[in-house]
């Protein structure tokens, strides 16, 4: 296993109760790699209960990067959420605490 | 073949300002915009206004002139900036006050008003964006602020008639570098594939210094040299709408397709739809080169038609939110600081303290990220964090109060307690036909 910081680096911005992330390769070969492994689901099961509504995700392969939009992340918004880190600025980094599998690894036996 | 240079001088209110400065000496610009107005600091400049009818523009627009317009007017430098917040006229009329007391006669800057539209917010009920099922009725008489987000038509009438310094209230963040660049390349407010490719423009460069290497660094991963000489953005602009960001040589900080990536998709959601007033700019297609050191090219930007309504920002009084801490160290410091939260949880029932939401976080285990594999393992200290929200200023100072009050009722060393209590301005978004808001220009010479 491998964290998905190895592979990508991340920004997080904020509009009313929405945290949108983009996760953008190092290396633009990585991105078909990202693609199948940061899914929604994947995305959604790593922020748990903070991230109170749907999950979209929109991809930019010429960017190399994945945007994931989180809906209802950011306690009621940031101009009345009672989080510490009202903005979600540091949702970014901890969404490249995923664990992913080791690219190099050979897949697995059926 | 033409170019226009324009340079970003702040990010936000309270941003640094020898970075404009510096822009403004060195940067070969043509223009300076400050993007300075934040979503709920209109509605907190509205109050102010209320308060004393000369106030609610930007607090820090005395010191930035002061410090900018010696070296910006000498060289015809522009500057556009929605400093003006609550009152454009009251901030346009201080900055002609510091122009001529720096000697500078015959500048002309405009006021661009009509953003405010409360009249049009209280005349009937507008479904509110983040509230499916409400309108504004359910604010009642909370409401204190209505502002649309204006394009850039009165900017660019504004730069027609001359203007040196243009003061704008609530109007999109890009449109304050999108202005500029209708006003030198003459497009047709329908052509919108080059409306698209200055909106990429403006969006990159309206956070100042998150595309040079600010909100950015993480050492060993991306590493940024002297962060704290940051340099700000400046765009070389081509009539065709694709440009160059860069930024002073010799500044701190850094212009890569990975500082530039990261800001081009900052608070967007749908890429191929990023919503503005005069365009709905395409980002989905936008590409980006390396054109040397700290120069990244970009092209591919596109747009389709406006929607025809604007968004508007509607500041409301929400409620009012108490917070305490309190810290623990050493040997069972978790436990201790777990213990605490469950005495302040049961105080506050016990005196009957009316809190609709409560939160309670140990600060560096679990008050920014509770999901996997958060708060595993003993950690040296923790700062406990308890904050509600209430009905009233009182009530909110009785939740800090019980976190003090742990010093000498709670877990065994307990220290730098500290609480607050405040009002929350709360912000909901609404939609209004266009034809609802009139800019309008207002201009004073010095």
């Amino acid at each position: 296993m491998m964290r998905l910081r190895e592979l990508a680096h991340a920004r997080t911005g904020d509009k009313g109760d929405i945290s949108s992330i983009a996760v953008i390769a190092y290396d633009p070969g990585d991105f078909a790699f990202l693609a199948e492994h940061v899914t929604i689901a994947a995305v959604a099961a790593h922020f748990g209960a903070t991230v109170r509504g749907p999950v979209e995700r929109y991809e930019l392969p010429g960017l190399g990067a994945l945007n994931f939009v989180l809906h209802g992340a950011l306690g009621g918004g940031v101009t009345r959420s009672l989080a510490l880190d009202a903005h979600g600025k540091s949702l970014s980094s901890c969404l490249l605490e995923m664990e992913l599998p080791d690219p190099q690894a050979p897949p697995a036996a059926p | 073949m033409k170019t226009v240079r324009i340079g970003s001088g702040a990010g936000y209110s309270g941003d640094r300002i020898e970075p404009a400065v510096e822009l403004a000496e060195h940067g070969g610009i043509s223009y300076l915009g400050f993007e300075c107005l934040a979503e709920r600091t209109i509605a907190l400049a509205q109050q102010a206004r209320l308060a004393d009818q000369d106030a609610g523009y930007d607090p820090l627009l005395g010191a930035r002139m002061q410090a900018v317009l010696p070296v910006s007017v000498p060289r015809g430098i522009r500057i556009i900036t929605n400093m003006g917040a609550a009152n454009p006229r009251a901030a346009a009329a201080e900055t002609a006050r510091i122009a001529r007391r720096l000697g500078f006669g015959g500048l002309k800057i405009a006021a661009i008003t009509g953003d405010d539209v409360l009249d049009v917010i209280a005349a009937a009920p507008w479904p509110l964006m983040e509230r499916p099922d409400e309108t504004t009725l359910a604010l009642g008489d909370r409401i204190i602020s209505a502002n649309a987000y204006l394009g850039v038509e009165a900017i660019v009438q504004a730069l027609a008639a001359d203007a040196d310094i243009v003061i704008t209230g609530r109007v999109a963040d890009p449109a304050l570098f999108m202005a500029p660049l209708v006003h030198e390349f003459g497009w047709d407010m329908e052509d919108w594939d080059s409306l698209g490719r200055a909106t990429v423009v403006g969006h990159l460069l309206e956070c100042a210094g998150q595309i040079t290497g600010g909100y950015f660094a993480d050492p060993g991963y991306k590493d940024v040299a002297d962060l704290a000489r940051l340099g700000f953005p400046l765009a070389e602009v081509r009539a065709d709408g694709s440009a160059t960001i860069t930024k002073v040589a010799g500044s701190g900080g850094v212009v890569s397709l990975r500082s530039c990536t990261e800001q081009l998709l900052y608070e967007v959601h749908d890429p191929a739809r990023y919503y503005q007033p005069d365009v709905i700019a395409d980002f989905s297609a936008v590409r980006l080169a390396g054109d040397g050191p700290d120069r990244v090219a970009i092209s591919g930007g596109r747009g389709t038609a406006r929607t025809g309504m604007l968004k508007v920002s509607i500041g409301y009084r929400d409620s009012f939110v108490g917070e305490g801490q309190i810290s623990y160290a050493g040997a069972g410091a978790l436990a201790r600081a777990r213990l605490g939260i469950e005495i302040v949880r049961e105080r506050l029932r016990l005196t009957g303290v009316r809190i609709s939401e409560l939160r309670c976080d140990v600060i560096g285990v679990d008050a920014l990220h509770r999901g996997p594999g958060h708060g595993a393992g003993e950690p040296a200290e923790a700062r406990i964090r308890v904050t509600g929200r209430t009905d009233s200023l009182a009530e909110a100072v009785r939740i800090g109060n019980e976190v003090e009050t742990l010093y000498t009722n709670g877990p065994a060393g307990g220290g730098g307690a500290s609480k607050s209590a405040r009002e929350v301005i709360g912000v909901v978004s609404t939609l209004i036909p266009e034809a609802k808001v009139t800019p309008r220009v207002s201009y004073q010479v010095t």
